[in-house]
């Protein structure tokens, strides 16, 4: 059974064990994004990176994907962790500024400027439905397409799916869709910022980012969603994006 | 699709057997034979193949070389490799697009031509470089564009557009490119 | 291919029978056309050439041997067309037209010596050690031309990779075995253990050519100590580094010498199965190499028991489909496997869990070339080429602004001075070097005051640059660093396989940041930002193409920090380059009037009549610099 350090404590687990495992063994708090348990480790939003000492080489590694190996030593906060994080988070908000997930991460790491335009897009691509569609709903109706700047979630053809049984779990699993984020209800949000901008369903619901079709988001809160688009003021910046 | 084009995809698929290393393989004799992914085509391979229409899908989209829409009947590859680049690369691409008139897609409307930028044909050595099907052009700068394309245009009588245009103005004219004063 | 009852081949003495074939094909009785057909030349016009060639030795009915060969790396010069007549010096013609060729032809055994580029009065065998002589007699090269041993383009080059290319035919199975090829195989499989294959292979010292540089022998010993079968081992030959062309050159011109040092290092892996992954924008490659695998399987030289050894080894070919990351080793795999070409967390390395989860090798098309050699030479003798950190040659493409483009191969340890300047004769035009540009996407740009820097793995990382695959493009005084910048983010945005949002994103916000600066609209933070940004991308980034795709920020940032600085305060570029802060004006004086410039401006903005001054409408030029490039006068200027 592999035996590495984790911020100086000694552990042992099982082979095949992941490092982020083994840091939620010991109770140490990583944040992450694009991993659920249940799901197969993916690697995609970088947020979960801690610092591996191997042998001489120092690197940051998705702790997600890394494999906990005998004679590691890791660091799941170090300074290097902390600034990488933090750049990271900021580019976070910077795209998809109206998750209330990613807000929450920002607030937490004290994350206080952007300096970057902000985007509104509506995915982070963190694969987590697609995941969760194929892996636990064996239907397999969503995937990506494109890479690159082209990347993004989509249904083949961007037709509705044969194999999609309108099972709503991609909705339930996704980390910036707006169904998590309380809404007008004041105290619970961050900023009230998303009241500000169109809503993912909204905003593309003809070209079908939601992944059903029809979305049921849209169904069940459609009376209320309908009163949100009237307040809809999409000139007015978003608060905690300050416009260079 | 038109029914051609699935009669010319059975014998083809037939070739392969059912594993999932062939799907790329098989897209690109599809690609080969059509110029193109036809949807129903690639429904098809993912029967065939037993895997979710959404990862053929991907692999079709991913990869450069794929297109899901039909192509112009001449493929003109623009090199934007470092080398064609700093000499001139992207001016080429931008004076192929306009000769050709291709639209945001690549594709011209009378289907002759589709134009796409590629990274590197290997011939940097003579850059800028442009592959038009399967011939490779050396040293296309951008004003040979025009000479170059002549002979993948199709044939036309002698009142098109391009021959109305003296090759050098006549004199006491005042010579005024465009119509946009 | 003529089997002459030898098939399989199972000895030296079999080799040794089909060599002499291969001698009176390559120094056949008759004079001897040789046209470079490799897709470089072809893009030059040899096919036309060849074709003209054929015409008049058929027409005229001349007894002369027409024959195709690969790219000897001097395409500057493409065509090249070169003669050899027994007992006198290979003679070398560059840009050859048609017409040429036939003046040639219908002149031998005396044509021209103006004509001539250059003449070959012998070749060394890096793989034999032996140096053949052309010459009957005396040296005596033609009147006034020069001899290659002379020419600065190859007086340093030694070829090891390239030891064949653009002397032998490379569709010839025969022609490759009368340069000694094949025999290290049966060396390998006959006389030596897999350990001591490996032992050979790790005592050279030969690092990666692929641009990780990550030491062979040590990759190979634990591919061999890997459980699991069958093992495989495949060859890397996407080659997506753009302004680098050497596999391609290997591929097309010696084929057969990546499929030999690829059995070796089955042998001493234990492997029986092999892969070479060609990307699809090399179609001459693809084929030359299904061609040459056919042959050996004919000879035996592939396939079951392999001379006799009990060891048997199958290649096939697999051709990529478009992607700059496939080149990376798991993103590879994925894509043999028919998946997206999306890397994959290493550990576990494919040399442990590589395709369909078995023990993998996976190595560069020059790797895998200059294993024949190693074994034929020995470790010792290839350790004794280069830098105590790197060994042996590596083969670049020099191209860009540069006199003699070229494919050359040097010892490792050359300077970029001497690489820049005498190999590659300077800068066209009087113009200043700027800089060189190493390692493609992942590389960055070397300032001209960087030059005596000595070309190895270690002096290029500590430079800020990287090796690479040993595309070098050189840059002068008109080129604008931002733009290079700018140009590479734009390629990696659009290649990023977009798996990890940090290159994804990472890469479109440099490049919107780098944008903004080339236009002008830049301000003194930005600066700040990309630097953070670009450590950020570089450290959390999974795979090498995320992990290095800031460098070519990096590189220029710190070493060009005024040129972008000048773009931001002043909003000038400086190489007068980016299209937002440069404007184009007829000089009155210069101009007479010609008109050429009314017919290629892409805006239509040039007004003038003819032979008087002609003007250019700001309002409606898009600074293509057409005019510019076709004026004869040089009466367009660009401020
Ligand atoms: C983005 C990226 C692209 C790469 N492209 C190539 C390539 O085109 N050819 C190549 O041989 N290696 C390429 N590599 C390096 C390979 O991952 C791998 O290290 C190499 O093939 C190993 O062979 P070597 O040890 O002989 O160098 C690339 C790596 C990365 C990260
Ligand atoms: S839609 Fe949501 S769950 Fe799916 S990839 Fe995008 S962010 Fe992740
Ligand atoms: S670093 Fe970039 S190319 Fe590499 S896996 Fe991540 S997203 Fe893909
Ligand atoms: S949780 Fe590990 S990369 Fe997203
Ligand atoms: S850079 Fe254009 S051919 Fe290589």
């Amino acid at each position: 059974m592999p035996t590495l350090t984790m911020n100086g404590i000694t552990v042992e687990v099982e082979r095949g064990t992941t490092l982020l495992e083994a840091a939620q063994f010991l109770g140490l708090p990583i944040p992450t994004l694009c991993h659920e348990d249940g799901l197969a480790p993916y690697g995609g939003c970088r947020l979960c990176v801690v610092e591996v000492v191997n042998g001489a080489k120092k690197s940051l590694q998705s702790s997600c994907t890394y494999p906990a190996l005998d004679g590691l030593q890791v660091f799941t906060h170090s300074a290097r962790v902390e600034k990488a994080r933090r750049l990271l988070v900021e580019l976070y908000v910077a795209t998809c500024p109206q998750s209330k997930r990613i807000q929450d991460l920002a607030s937490a790491m004290g994350v206080r400027q952007v300096r970057y335009d902000a985007k509104h897009e509506h995915c982070i691509q963190c694969g987590l439905c697609v995941r969760m569609c194929e892996q636990q709903m064996m239907a397999g109706a969503i995937g990506f397409s494109g890479r690159g700047l082209h990347r993004e979630v989509t249904r083949p053809f961007d037709t509705t799916s044969d194999t999609c049984r309108q099972c709503g779990a991609c909705l339930y699993i996704c980390p910036v869709c707006e169904l998590r984020c309380a809404g007008p209800d004041a105290e619970s949000t961050l900023c009230n910022g998303c009241l500000n901008i169109s809503t993912a369903c909204f905003q593309t619901y003809d070209n079908a980012m939601c992944s059903l079709d029809p979305c049921h988001a849209c169904e069940i809160d459609g009376p209320f969603r309908a009163d949100v688009r009237v307040k809809l003021q999409p000139q007015i910046e978003f608060p905690v994006l300050a416009k260079k | 699709m038109p029914q051609s084009e699935l009669g010319q995809i059975e014998p083809l698929l037939q070739e392969f057997d059912n594993t999932r290393a062939n799907l790329i393989p098989i897209l690109q004799q599809i690609q080969a034979t059509c110029s193109y992914l036809p949807q129903e085509a690639l429904r098809r391979v993912a029967r065939k193949l037993q895997v979710p229409l959404s990862d053929v899908y991907q692999v079709a989209t991913f990869y450069r070389c794929f297109s899901l829409k039909p192509r112009g009947k001449h493929l003109v590859q623009v090199c934007l490799g470092t080398a064609c680049h700093v000499r001139g690369g992207q001016k080429v691409l931008e004076r192929t697009q306009v000769e050709t008139g291709v639209d945001a897609a690549g594709t011209s409307a009378d289907m002759q031509f589709t134009v796409e930028a590629v990274r590197c044909l290997g011939c940097c050595g003579l850059a800028p470089v442009m592959r038009v099907d399967k011939t490779t052009f050396a040293h296309v700068e951008q004003t040979k564009v025009r000479g170059l394309l002549t002979r993948y245009r199709p044939r036309k009588p002698a009142t098109s557009e391009a021959e109305k245009t003296p090759a050098v103005p006549a004199e006491s004219t005042l010579v005024h490119g465009g119509d946009h004063a | 291919m003529p089997n002459h009852g030898a098939y399989p081949l199972r000895s030296l003495e079999d080799l040794q029978a089909v060599a002499e074939l291969g001698r009176q094909r390559i120094s056949p009785a008759q004079p001897k056309i040789m046209i470079g057909m490799a897709t470089c030349g072809q893009a030059a016009g040899a096919t036309e050439v060849l074709e003209a060639v054929r015409e008049v030795v058929a027409q005229d009915k001349l007894p002369y041997v027409v024959s195709e060969t690969g790219c000897i790396g001097w395409c500057s010069q493409e065509p090249l067309l070169d003669i050899c007549i027994p007992g006198r010096p290979r003679v070398t013609y560059g840009r050859v037209t048609p017409a040429r060729a036939r003046q040639i032809i219908r002149a031998l055994p005396e044509p021209k010596p103006q004509w001539a580029l250059a003449t070959m009065p012998g070749d060394e065998n890096t793989l034999t050690g032996y140096y053949t002589s052309y010459l009957a007699g005396e040296d005596t090269p033609l009147r006034g031309v020069k001899s290659y041993r002379d020419l600065p383009l190859f007086k340093r080059q030694l070829r090891i990779v390239m030891r064949n290319c653009g002397l032998i035919d490379p569709a010839s199975f025969e022609e490759y075995i009368a340069r000694g090829g094949y025999t290290a195989l049966w060396q390998a499989l006959r006389t030596q253990t897999p350990q001591q294959v490996v032992d050979g292979v790790t005592k050279s010292g030969i690092r990666g050519r692929g641009g990780a540089g990550f030491p062979t022998g040590r990759k190979w010993q634990t591919v061999r100590e890997a459980p699991g079968s069958p093992k495989y081992v495949i060859c890397n030959a996407d080659e997506g580094d753009p302004g680098a062309y050497m596999d391609r050159g290997v591929l097309e011109g010696d084929p057969h010498s990546v499929l030999e040092g690829m059995t070796i290092g089955a042998y001493a892996m234990g492997a029986s199965e092999g892969i070479i992954y060609v990307r699809e924008e090399y179609p001459l490659a693809v084929a030359r190499m299904k061609d040459a695998i056919r042959q050996s399987e004919v000879a035996g030289l592939l396939g079951a028991n392999i001379f006799g050894s009990g060891f048997g080894f199958t290649v096939r070919v697999v051709t990529g489909a478009g992607a700059f990351v496939c080149g990376e080793e798991t993103a590879l795999i994925r894509s043999i496997e028919g998946k997206v070409g999306e890397p994959q967390q290493r550990p576990p390395y494919p040399a442990v869990r590589g395709l369909n989860g078995k023990p993998t090798c996976i190595n560069n098309v020059e790797t895998w070339a200059n294993v024949p050699v190693i074994i034929a030479r020995g470790g010792e003798w290839f350790a004794s080429i280069g830098t105590p950190g790197s060994k042996g040659t590596k083969v670049f493409s020099l191209v860009g602004n540069i006199e003699n483009t070229a494919l050359i191969e040097v010892p490792m340890g050359t300077t970029l001075a001497e690489i820049v300047y005498e190999i590659g004769g300077g800068i066209p035009g009087n113009r200043e070097c700027k800089a060189i540009q190493t390692g493609g996407p992942s590389g960055g740009c070397i300032p001209a005051s960087k030059f005596n820097l000595p070309v190895d793995y270690d002096s290029l990382t500590a430079a800020g640059s990287i090796m690479g695959s040993g595309g070098m493009i050189v840059m002068d005084d008109h080129t604008c660093m931002v733009d290079i910048a700018k140009y590479f983010l734009g390629f990696l945005e659009d290649e990023s396989c977009g798996k990890c949002f940090s290159c994804r994103e990472g890469t479109q916000r440099l490049k919107e940041i780098v944008q903004r600066i080339s236009e002008g609209h830049g301000v003194d933070e930005d600066l700040v930002l990309l630097e953070e940004l670009s450590w950020m991308v570089r450290e959390v980034s999974l795979c090498g193409l995320g992990q290095t795709a800031a460098n070519p920020v990096l590189s220029t940032l710190r070493y060009f920090r005024e040129e972008y600085l000048e773009h931001i305060h002043h909003q000038r570029c400086p190489a007068k380059v980016c299209r937002q802060l440069i404007t184009f004006a007829i000089d009155p004086v210069t101009c007479n009037g010609c008109g050429a410039c009314v017919q290629v401006c892409s805006g239509k903005a040039i007004l003038g009549e003819k032979n008087k001054l002609h003007t250019i409408e700001q309002a409606h030029c898009t600074k293509c610099g057409a005019c510019m490039d076709i004026c004869k006068f040089d009466a367009v200027t660009v401020n």
